[in-house]
């Protein structure tokens, strides 16, 4: 019997002290640094230390079209050098445009002036009528799977460079499914702002301003085909307001921010505004070089996702391959386009289908709140236990703070996230932990009063009250596991908290308690037992 | 001994015209609930049915109807506000509208500094969520739902015997239907917290009905009755005390968690409150009297697979 007790209570005394070790960097931030920063923790959820949880649907079949649709352009800017005019352009289906070509030749050496410089695509040549001829030019399968394949993959990389630069502790940014990104940033501050960082596609293009087509003209309608309309956003500093200015550029873009190489904040020296300056790798320095030297004295529209920044113009040839992107930005506004033209653009589009946005101090009261409820639960519950079974009552107490304490440690083990759910789960499992307890003492008691010893009553107690335990346990543990199998990030939380509260307490109300009574009735067995 | 419960000997097979009745109606309504559930007609959750949900607290005290104002002027006149008495905070959720997808927190929150120019507010929390992620954890919830009720009876079939498993089950849903069925009529929220509010009281009702199902069993074993009715009030008597006892500290807790919990969690408390109720009811009611008019009187051993 001793050598039994004193192998049992060796494990709880083990189990314990490993416990408070583990558990305590979780609680306090004044431990020596060696235990503090080498020790598992249990991580907050985003419900209790604030930031900003994201699911983006990538629009890849946007991306798809959006290639399919600039190579278009590019097309017909070729076609044009060649001489073969183009009467019509069309989008044909996702991945393909249809160019609409003068009767003669003109179709097949437009298909052989196209291969020999465009060389990614596959060419058709459609209906060949009086009127004319058509050519199709589509995607070739190879290229559409790369960018349905890579748009997730380099979207999650893009945002994490992104994210990285602005400085977020742990952030997760991971793929989902075929066609989803989440993004949870724990702790953030500036939240809209991390937001939009994300979010933006950040496709920045340079685009020729078209003076000769009248702004009027365009909007109502009379724009050639070559030419799109864009709007320049101002803000006015003192009223707030917002105004939008159409401009008409050419659609093709002649410069892209895949070929920058750095962009840095900068201030006016007078008026102290933000800007953002860029510098191009050398192929886009040399781009830049022949389009600055081609069009002095025309304006260079600075696009970034379809809205123009600004449309300078160009005064001479520019051959430094430094640029400047100037408009009425705050620091922040400023140091964020810096980021997202450093980090690239996303390769498609992205919307966001679910923002969770948790405010810090919001989650602090979450805290404080549920910790009070719990610590307020468990000693409206310890003290009614003490009450109503006396001595063993407190045995069973003594077994719920063990229980406390290990789903405390358990969690810093796995690491798991604590969530408000999942304090919530925790001062659930405190109720619900005594049941095995209240199960065995009725079960004794009823021993006691058929007549039995103490000890037989006890051991009869916990003996048939086993089985009832471990099945009424194992119904809980069901439904907390399908929980966390479905249940989303702070739900999860809770499944977690109340499993391992349930599964843990099959230990502490066993075998936590029985050897507190076999240690007494080993040193005299007990005449009376106060239940 | 301090005892709540001195030996009883109530006739609870007695009482069950009343209590099946009394179900009846609780199930009814929580069909008429799950139905509209479905339908989009409840009170749902902007996490089940997409749309914005915003808290914003305010450092002086605002009134209700001003907010209403402002959000009306705004073209949301459907948005529903919630505010917490004492703590300046307002709570606004806007639906999302048919296919349109647009998030409008931004803009709601905007409208709100400029209209209480002379109040400054905090965005304490922001949620959107699209109407295809709604419709994703709603199937979600669902598939949960499902997949527990089958898991719990396979695992009581296995444990006990197959009659006794369906019956839990049906006691279990009883449960659900309730808490479904109040929460409807009372026109709570129903969200996904709710949902995990019914998994819990679901375990929880179990654990109940298993504590009373393993006596039966042992007294069926004993033969300590002649009839299966009798031995089913014998051993409801014999554990009522334990019943009362675990509901009582599971129900304090979750009234700790109701009243000091915080705004999150109230409505979760609640369900949970009102689930410990009914579980506990359903246990000594529902789920014991289907198992004696399934099994009829006949007092044949109840299987046992492991254990002793």
């Amino acid at each position: 019997m001793w050598k039994s007790i004193a192998w049992r209570a060796t494990l709880i005394a083990v189990l314990t002290v490993t416990s408070i070790i583990l558990v305590l960097p979780s609680l306090t931030d004044g431990l020596p640094e060696a235990w503090q920063s080498k020790s598992p923790k249990i991580h907050l959820g985003l419900d209790l230390q604030g930031g900003v949880f994201l699911r983006l649907e990538v629009e890849i079949d946007k991306a798809i079209e959006n290639t399919a649709l600039r190579y278009g352009d590019d097309a017909r800017s070729i076609l044009k050098e060649k001489g073969i005019p183009v009467l019509g352009f069309q989008k044909a289906g996702l991945d393909g445009f249809t160019l609409q070509l003068p009767p003669g030749d003109f179709a097949e050496r437009a298909i052989t002036a196209l291969k020999d410089e465009l060389g990614t695509l596959d060419y058709a040549l459609g209906a060949v009528t009086a009127s004319g001829a058509t050519i199709t030019g589509r995607l070739k399968p190879a290229e559409v799977l790369a960018i349905r394949t890579n748009a997730v993959s380099q979207g999650v990389e893009t945002i994490r460079n992104r994210i990285d630069q602005f400085g977020v502790r742990e952030p997760q940014i991971v793929a989902e499914g075929d066609d989803r990104i989440v993004v949870q940033l724990p702790g953030v501050k500036d939240q809209q702002r991390a937001i939009d960082l994300v979010g933006k596609t950040a496709l920045l293009e340079f685009k020729l301003v078209d003076d000769g087509v009248s702004v009027d003209e365009a909007l109502k309608g009379n724009l050639s085909a070559d030419d799109q309309i864009l709007y320049q956003k101002s803000v006015d500093a003192q009223t707030g307001r917002v105004s939008r200015t159409p401009i008409v550029v050419k659609k093709r873009a002649l410069l892209t921010g895949d070929t920058i190489k750095n962009a840095r904040v900068n201030f006016e020296s007078q008026r102290g505004g933000a800007y953002v300056s860029l510098s191009f790798d050398t192929r886009g320095a040399r781009i830049f070089d022949r389009v600055t030297a081609e069009n002095v004295k025309r304006r260079l529209a600075i696009v970034l996702d379809d809205t123009v920044y600004s449309a300078p113009v160009i005064q001479e040839r520019i051959s430094g391959g430094e640029a400047q992107i100037t408009g009425s930005f705050t620091p922040d506004e400023a140091s964020d386009l810096a980021i997202v033209l450093r980090a690239g653009s996303l390769p498609a589009p992205v919307k966001v289908i679910q923002n969770v946005t948790v405010g810090p101090s919001l989650g602090a009261d979450s805290i404080q709140k549920g910790v009070r409820a719990g610590l307020l639960g468990a000693a409206l519950v310890v003290l009614f236990m003490a009450f109503y079974y006396r001595f063993a009552g407190l045995v069973a107490d003594f077994a719920l703070i063990f229980n406390i304490l290990y789903l405390l440690s358990g969690m810093a083990l796995l690491q798991a996230t604590l969530t408000l759910p999942g304090i919530a789960g925790v001062i659930l499992a405190i109720g619900m932990a005594v049941d095995s307890n209240v199960l065995i003492f009725e079960r004794i008691r009823e021993e006691i009063r058929s007549k039995k010893t103490i000890r037989a009553s006890i051991d009869a107690g916990y003996e048939k009250a086993f089985w009832t335990v471990v099945d009424s346990h194992v119904t809980t543990l069901i439904t907390a596991l399908i929980l966390f199998q479905f249940g989303t990030g702070p739900i999860k939380g809770f499944a977690v908290t109340l499993s391992m509260g349930v599964a843990i307490n099959l230990f502490t109300a066993l075998v936590c308690t029985k050897v507190v009574f076999d240690y007494i009735n080993a040193k005299r067995p007990m005449k009376a037992l106060s239940i | 001994m301090i005892e709540l419960i001195k030996k009883t000997s109530i006739d609870f097979m007695g009482l069950r015209r009343f209590a099946f009745a009394f179900s009846a109606i609780l199930v009814v309504l929580g069909v008429v609930g799950t139905v509209q559930i479905f339908r989009g007609q409840a009170n749902l959750g902007i996490d089940l049915a997409g749309g914005t949900s915003i808290q914003v607290k305010f450092q002086k005290p605002v009134h209700l109807d001003r907010v209403r104002e402002v959000m009306a002027k705004a073209g949301h006149r459907e948005a529903n506000l919630q505010g917490v008495p004492g703590e300046n905070i307002v709570i606004i959720k806007v639906g999302a509208k048919g296919k349109d997808e647009k998030m409008v927190a931004d803009q709601v929150v905007a409208l709100l500094r400029q209209s209480f120019a002379d109040n400054p507010l905090s965005v304490d929390s922001v949620a959107e969520i699209g109407p295809a992620i709604g419709r994703k954890l709603r199937s979600d919830a669902a598939l949960a739902m499902a997949i527990s009720a089958l898991a719990i009876i396979v695992y009581l079939a296995w444990r006990f015997e197959f009659k006794f498993g369906v019956a839990a089950a049906m006691a279990t849903f009883h449960d659900v239907f309730a808490l479904v069925g109040l929460f409807y009529v009372l026109h709570r929220e129903i969200d996904l917290l709710f949902i995990t509010a019914l998994l819990t009281i679901a375990g929880y009702s179990l654990t109940d009905t298993v504590v009373i199902f393993d006596r039966i069993r042992e007294n069926v074993r004993l033969r300590k009755k002649p009839t299966f009715s009798e031995t089913i009030n014998l051993s409801v008597n014999e554990v009522l005390s334990r019943t009362i006892v675990t509901s009582l500290t599971v129900f304090i807790t979750c009234l700790a968690l109701l009243f000091f919990g915080g705004v999150v969690l109230k409505e979760f408390a609640l369900a949970l409150s009102i689930g410990v109720i009914i579980g506990t009811y359903s246990s000594v009611f529902v789920a014991s009297p289907i198992v004696a008019i399934w099994r009829g009187e006949k007092m044949a051993d109840v299987k046992r697979s492991s254990g002793g």
